[in-house]
């Protein structure tokens, strides 16, 4: 070591010793800067106060984007398309549209209906679980389509789905105990202890007024938006006290019509949706 | 010319030798002499071998059934397959390659330990296309002499010619590495029929064209310069090398003192050396060191200088060997017996009396070689292979994944039963389609259903499995009131291939409501 020259470096005995480094590498070194001069020429580079340097070539990370979502319409165009133009049981045997309209109508979904239904479509008081296979309205792919579509008690919509349930207690059909009766026979129809009152007065009760929409055995009557009372869903609780309390004064649900709102493709993607995500009839 | 028995001096200095000057080097050019002897036939050998094992690889085919490819080699990226042989791999398989590359790593430390930078001077890319682009130089421009007069010579004919044949030739050499790695990506025949009519993929046009580069760039112009600037391997020996490792190493106790007009010396001066100065081993240096200078970070121990200098010694009536792999101890014992008392070394007390080295004077053994260091290498790396040797004959073929439905967690059904949602996929590992039966274990009254069909919920569900494929399917779990075991409760579903009986199992969650919320 002691034959090589040093760079003339020394700090408490310690030299520095001058190992060249190859002519080829300080070339390379040069290389990159003017690589570096040239990218921020051709780039947009160098921050201004309102903006920067757009560069020669012109791009933006913007235009970029919008080049790629035109890509990807375009490249979904074509299946839009036939979803369009299918009726909803072709797109359902056809795996491909069918795995394109579910995974649609999921993002539509997210958008548009979560709001009410929850992001999982569990729905909640008041809004309908849409997982399970109790439909107000009907579970087949044109009922849900129709119920979609022209939406339910939308005022706005003349084809809308539209029920309307009398107020048994606040409108005076009804004293207290009778609704007290019904319910109890309401229970009794869903295996239950008839706690409130006498469920066999209910039942006469049932007979004069709730069967003609809701059935005999409580199974309900879809054309009408009447719910089956035989099962374990209640919409708006299924605790003796909120059924009373639907007996006496009832909550209606209102939904949008979302035909015109959409458009009829993303209705039927959102259908498609919809009726598989475990109920679908 | 030389006559026999007399060996050809050069004129020639190492390039790597006593650098001065300025902060930044110009390169000298090197141009190493051709060379025979033992060595450079094994690397004849070595070349020929690594050189056949890259061109022919991918062309190997492996009989893999009709459902799979048939190529024996082949890295499926698209896919996500990687096809050794009778081996696939998964990509969730990938620690088999991890494993591989530690025995890889560990292997260099065993080799290393033992023969030194035997990787580096025999089998590394980097070496053997260095070899080959000089044989393609010295075949258009000559051997060492005649190299160097044409870089000194103006341009000509001539020698526009020969350079350009030779730059030619290794842009050729340089299109085809490029161009056979490619093939270990995709189907190679149908490849490269695409890549002929020019309907290859983009990527591998891009691939082939990078790897030209660097083959020509790094092979034809940086040669020497990428292992001593570039690779980080030179830089690591000193923690892999100990004093029984074997390295190219010049023997000073029988080389000194130097000199050359051999006759005339001996009898002028007094004893002298084996080493008569010649320069061969200089000349034939592709790392341009002088191995003489003792051990150096930029020998790549290519064992050329070796084959030189055993050349000159036979011609001069010497044993060969005073260039010699040798290991450190070896040499410093000898090197303490050739020290007189004055300090000097005296060849005399190396060399017995009928002219060959005396019987004191250490020589390779290779019981050196079995020493702990390399046995526990050794150990360490048979381990390693015994290990994935085992998981591999004992792996799966058939693998089931869970995935419950978070949202939501569960939903009760009109009849009152509770119903959960799980994403299940099944690894079809084999190359042939399977039929695969789902079960549930652990959870009474459990049925299954397919989403999306039709038809009451069944203790089991059956659905066949591609070949080499995995098989996604939503199924519903549906338990009846009456059967619910609480909140929260654990099961496992089982997959069970009907061909042979292989089973999968995973373990899963029933979520259910509480009981006092029904």
């Amino acid at each position: 070591m002691s034959e090589q020259e040093t760079t003339g470096h020394e700090w408490d005995g310690i030299r520095e010793l001058n190992t060249p480094l190859p002519r080829w590498w300080l070339w390379t070194f040069y290389l990159t800067i003017l690589w570096g001069i040239g990218y921020c020429i051709a780039y947009p580079a160098i921050p201004l106060v309102t903006g920067n340097t757009a560069g020669l070539l012109g791009y933006s990370s913007r235009a970029e984007l919008e080049q790629t979502m035109a890509m990807v319409a375009d490249e979904r165009r074509e299946i839009i398309e036939r979803i369009a133009s299918s009726d909803l049981a072709t797109i359902r045997g056809d795996e491909e549209l069918a795995q394109f309209a579910i995974a649609g109508g999921a993002a539509a979904f997210r958008v548009h209906c979560s709001q009410c239904h929850g992001s999982g479509a569990v729905g909640s008081v008041g809004y309908p679980n849409l997982n399970d296979d109790d439909w107000i309205w009907g579970g087949s792919l044109e009922e849900i389509h129709q119920t979609i579509s022209a939406g339910v008690r939308d005022e706005a919509n003349d084809d809308s789905r539209f029920s309307e349930m009398p107020a048994f207690g606040a409108d005076g059909i009804l004293e207290a105990a009778d609704i007290r009766d019904v319910t109890a026979h309401l229970l009794a129809l869903g295996g239950r202890e008839p706690v409130t009152g006498d469920a066999n007065f209910g039942s006469e009760i049932y007979a004069e007024q709730c069967e003609v929409c809701h059935g005999e055995g409580g199974e309900g009557m879809r054309d009408l938006g009447a719910p089956a009372l035989a099962d374990a869903i209640w919409l708006y609780g299924s605790d003796p006290d909120s059924i009373m309390a639907q007996v006496r004064q009832p909550s209606h649900g209102v939904m949008p019509a979302w035909g015109a709102r959409l458009g009829d493709t993303v209705v039927k993607q959102l259908t498609l949706y919809v009726h598989s995500l475990g109920g679908g009839e | 010319m030389t006559q026999a028995g007399e060996p050809e001096l050069h004129e020639v200095s190492a390039v790597e030798h006593h650098r001065k000057g300025p902060l930044y080097a110009p390169r000298v050019r090197i141009h190493p002499k051709r060379v025979r002897g033992a060595f450079r036939r094994l690397k004849w050998w070595i070349m020929a071998v690594t050189l056949a094992i890259y061109y022919v690889t991918p062309w190997l085919r492996w009989d893999r059934g009709p459902h799979v490819s048939d190529q024996a080699v082949l890295v499926d990226l698209a896919n996500r397959r990687f096809f050794f042989f009778f081996i696939e791999i998964w990509p969730h398989e990938f620690y088999y390659v991890a494993g591989l590359l530690i025995m890889a790593g560990i292997g260099l430390f065993l080799v290393t330990s033992t023969v030194g930078r035997a990787w580096c001077g025999y089998a590394c890319p980097q070496t053997v296309w260095v070899d080959l682009f000089l044989v393609i130089e010295r075949f258009f421009e000559g051997d060492r002499n005649a190299r160097v007069r044409l870089d000194a010579a103006p341009w000509s004919a001539n020698k526009l010619r020969r350079r350009g044949a030779k730059h030619a030739v290794w842009l050729l050499i340089a299109v085809s590495t490029g161009g056979a790695w490619i093939f270990y990506f995709a189907d190679a025949p149908r490849l490269a029929v695409d890549l002929v009519r020019g309907e290859a993929p983009g990527i591998a046009y891009a691939t082939i064209a990078v790897l030209t580069a660097t083959t020509y760039v790094l092979g034809g112009l940086l040669r020497e310069q990428v292992c001593i600037y570039m690779c980080p391997w030179p830089r690591i020996q000193g923690a892999m090398l100990d004093e029984n490792s074997l390295t190219v190493s010049y023997n000073d106790w029988r080389g000194e003192p130097r000199g050359r007009h051999l006759r005339r010396n001996r009898e002028d001066d007094g004893p002298r050396g084996d080493c008569v100065d010649c320069n061969a081993c200089v000349a034939v240096c592709p790392m341009g060191i002088d191995i003489r200078d003792g051990q150096q970070f930029e020998c790549i121990t290519c064992a050329l200088c070796i084959d030189a200098c055993n050349g000159v010694m036979e011609r001069i009536g010497r044993p060969g060997g005073l260039i010699s792999y040798a290991t450190l101890s070896d040499y410093n014992a000898n090197m303490a017996l050739a020290r007189g008392p004055d300090g000097e070394i005296d060849p005399g007390r190396t060399r017995a009396p009928d002219g060959g080295l005396a019987d004191g004077v250490r020589r390779f053994s290779w019981r050196i070689v079995l020493r702990p260091r390399t046995l526990g290498y050794a150990g360490v790396w048979c381990a390693i292979g015994i290990v994935m040797l085992g998981l591999l004959a004992t792996r799966d073929r058939l693998e089931l994944h869970v995935v419950h439905d978070r949202n939501p967690l569960f939903v009760r059904l009109s009849d009152g039963s509770i119903r959960n949602g799980y994403t299940i996929k099944v690894l079809n590992m084999q190359t042939e389609p399977r039929e695969v039966t789902l079960t549930i274990e652990g959870l009474p009254g459990a049925r299954l259903r397919l989403a999306g069909a039709t038809g009451e919920p069944s203790p089991s569900l059956t659905f066949s499995a591609a070949p080499d494929a995995l098989k996604t399917a939503k199924v519903y779990v549906h338990l009846s009131r009456a059967d619910l075991p609480g909140s929260h409760s654990g099961f496992h579903f089982l997959a069970e291939a009907r061909d042979d009986g292989e089973v999968a199992a995973r373990e899963a969650v029933f979520e259910s409501p509480r009981r006092d919320s029904g």
